[in-house]
């Protein structure tokens, strides 16, 4: 029994030492956002606010400089909302209809697509930056937030696709007969059947490109305009803009900012996120 | 013209593997026709096609007076149960049977009426509102017997259904398919590998192998008078006995053992040519007798009804299935007798039936 205690208090040791040691810098980042610049002088990067003041917040969110002009990351922040949550759902329909096609409807020479579209899973980023660059400008988007939209969809389809076609390797093909025979066609089966049990797999496939899209600075940094820029190229100018002293405050409140959506989502939808995650291993 | 004809069909996969090397079947309208055959005969093939989700390299189908061999599956009047019964997860029971009616633009009130009496039919009124993962195993069955019931179909087709069901619940539901039959009277493609089904639901059964029909006939047929060895041996359990056996110019005889031999069976050996045959028994024409095959006892299978008792002979092993209890031992002495009448004649080279 007493060795039994002392495991277990070993264990509960290690796992409060591990969540302190990840928790710690949110701490620093939290607690330095609500800090005065007087308090911040004083250097203490783990002392509580003496007098915790939502300055730095307001500061970040609407008035902070980003190189030459000074209006926060507000404007930074809507950029990325309308520029992520249509690439997210756009990006996700696609995966899921592409997963249909190359799980249920197979053709000559589909296996051999979806093996070269694996490649664009594995690609690294920065191999397609002068060619992307080259197609936006003959689309005429380039440095508009619909062409940063074009890439990220593009970008994430290789993943959400593979997402979509493990999982539906699951569903029995005799549904898809059945449906067949009740004299359904493509489309009724993939809106009345497939998508409605779609649920675990379209929730992991969401969070996956919100995360992936809203947090992304290479292509925003690349390919936006000067008014289409996405909330993390924003912070980075208003990291990266001197004055005279650094307002540590303004930059942690801001990269909380810039943090908030992608949290809120894991909070909404994490549980969802682990079980599609499982009941995708256990059934695909 | 019947209800199902199959003309000369043939299924090749990237023009070498040979699936399905001419099939011709026809039946009227009412029957029930079963597929039955080893795996890899091309049953479920052959099925496939006929509900339209694959496509024969050449041959023609037809139900009732269309040419149905290039239209979808929607548009053939069909209806299925699969042997995983495919119930849509993400519906309720009376929705999965609705949901053909309902792709059909049928209006509700005709739903409704639809639903309530395959419901009343199969008795799964109280499970309407369930989904189908809250269901058991014979009540899936049924729910997907009620869905392809609703549209009311001119030909139903059976994909081995009963084969996920454990044995009792596999003759109740046997049992209730081919009472479904009875009433409904709807054209029924039915296929299995379990001669068993085959023999209690068939109209006319279709025996296949290396996907060719072997035999198309009815039951007694099938069985009485097998076209050739394989079909002899499939259908029947225990199997057939057979027994390598010459014509020496009179007579028959294996291992110098002369077998009993009808006057018609003697003129179509002469006719026939070759001497090297097999010769076919079912275990129930053998009975024991005071005088006969002489043999020794060598194993005892009691089942209850019967008694599968397999003697060994000069002319070889040969496999009795007698009434009630045998009041014998293994070891024990006896002699084997049977009618002339009773016996098969088959080619040994080509297995073809010879009388």
């Amino acid at each position: 029994m007493n060795r039994l205690n002392f495991h277990r208090l070993i264990l509960w040791s290690m796992l409060l030492l591990f969540a302190a040691w990840f928790l710690v810098p949110l701490y620093v980042m939290l607690t330095t956002s609500l800090k005065d610049a007087e308090q911040l002088r004083a250097g203490n990067l783990l002392s509580l606010p003496t007098a915790p003041t939502l300055d730095a917040w307001f500061k970040a969110w609407g008035s902070a400089c980003t190189g030459v002009q000074c209006e926060g990351l507000k404007p930074f922040f809507w950029n990325s909302m309308v520029m992520v949550v249509p690439a997210v759902l756009l990006s996700t329909l696609i995966g899921s209809l592409n997963g249909y096609v190359l799980s249920k409807w197979k053709f000559r020479g589909s296996e051999t697509l979806f093996a070269f579209m694996l490649f664009g899973v594995f690609m690294p980023m920065q191999v397609v930056l002068l060619p992307m660059s080259q197609v936006l400008g003959w689309l005429g988007v380039a440095s508009s937030i619909w062409g940063l939209m074009l890439v990220h969809v593009v970008a994430g389809i290789p993943s959400t696709t593979l997402f979509f076609r493990n999982y539906y390797i699951g569903l029995p093909d005799e549904l898809i007969k059945a449906a067949q025979l009740d004299g359904a066609g493509f489309w009724m089966i993939f809106r009345r059947i497939v998508l409605p049990l779609s649920l675990p797999i379209l929730v992991v496939t969401l969070i996956w490109q919100f995360t992936n899209i809203w947090n992304d600075f290479l292509y925003g940094v690349v390919f936006s305009g000067a008014d289409s820029k996405p909330i993390t190229v924003g912070l980075n100018n208003l990291a990266n803009t001197s004055s005279a002293v650094k307002e540590y405050n303004v930059d942690m409140a801001a990269a909380l900012i810039a943090a908030l959506p992608t949290l809120f989502v894991y909070v909404v939808a994490g549980k969802y996120f682990v079980r599609g995650l499982t009941a995708g291993a256990v059934k695909g | 013209m019947g209800a199902l004809a199959i003309r000369n069909i043939h299924k090749t996969y990237n023009e070498t593997v040979h699936i399905l090397k001419g099939i011709d079947l026809e039946i009227e309208a009412g029957e029930f026709l079963i597929l039955v055959g080893p795996s890899g005969c091309g049953k479920s093939t052959l099925l496939s096609m006929i509900a339209g989700l694959d496509h024969p390299t050449s041959g023609s189908i037809h139900i009732g007076d269309r040419d149905v061999t290039n239209l979808p599956s929607k548009d053939r009047d069909i209806a299925m149960v699969f042997q995983s019964y495919a119930l849509y997860p993400n519906m309720t029971v009376a929705q999965n049977i609705a949901f053909g009616l309902e792709i059909r633009k049928v209006p509700k009130a005709e739903r409704k009426a639809a639903v309530d009496r395959v419901s009343a039919m199969l008795q799964i009124g109280h499970l309407l509102d369930r989904k189908p993962g809250q269901l058991s195993g014979g009540q899936r069955q049924r729910v997907a017997m009620g869905r392809a019931l609703a549209r009311d179909p001119k030909l139903f087709l059976f994909d081995e259904p009963l084969s996920n069901l454990d044995a009792k619940l596999r003759v109740e539901m046997r049992a209730e398919i081919k009472l479904l039959h009875q009433r409904t009277q709807t054209t029924t493609v039915y296929v299995t590998h379990d001669q068993v089904e085959a023999m209690t639901l068939g109209d006319r059964i279709a025996v296949m192998k290396d996907g060719l029909v072997q035999q198309f006939g009815t039951p007694n047929e099938i069985y009485n008078h097998p076209a050739n060895r394989f079909v002899a041996e499939f259908i029947g359990s225990p199997a057939m006995n057979m027994v390598d056996a010459q014509w020496l110019g009179a007579a028959l005889t294996a291992q110098g053992v002369e077998l009993a031999t009808t006057d018609a069976q003697r003129a179509a050996v002469q006719a026939h040519g070759s001497a090297e045959l097999v010769y076919g028994l079912r275990p129930e024409s053998i009975g024991f007798a005071a005088t006969g095959l002489p043999g020794k006892l060598s194993m005892i299978e009691p089942t209850g009804p019967e008694t599968y008792a397999t003697v060994d002979t000069a002319a070889g092993k040969l496999t009795a299935r007698v009434p009630g209890v045998l009041q014998a031992a293994v070891g024990d002495a006896v002699h084997l007798q049977w009618s002339a009448e009773q016996s098969h004649l088959f080619d040994r080279a080509s297995g073809v039936r010879v009388g």
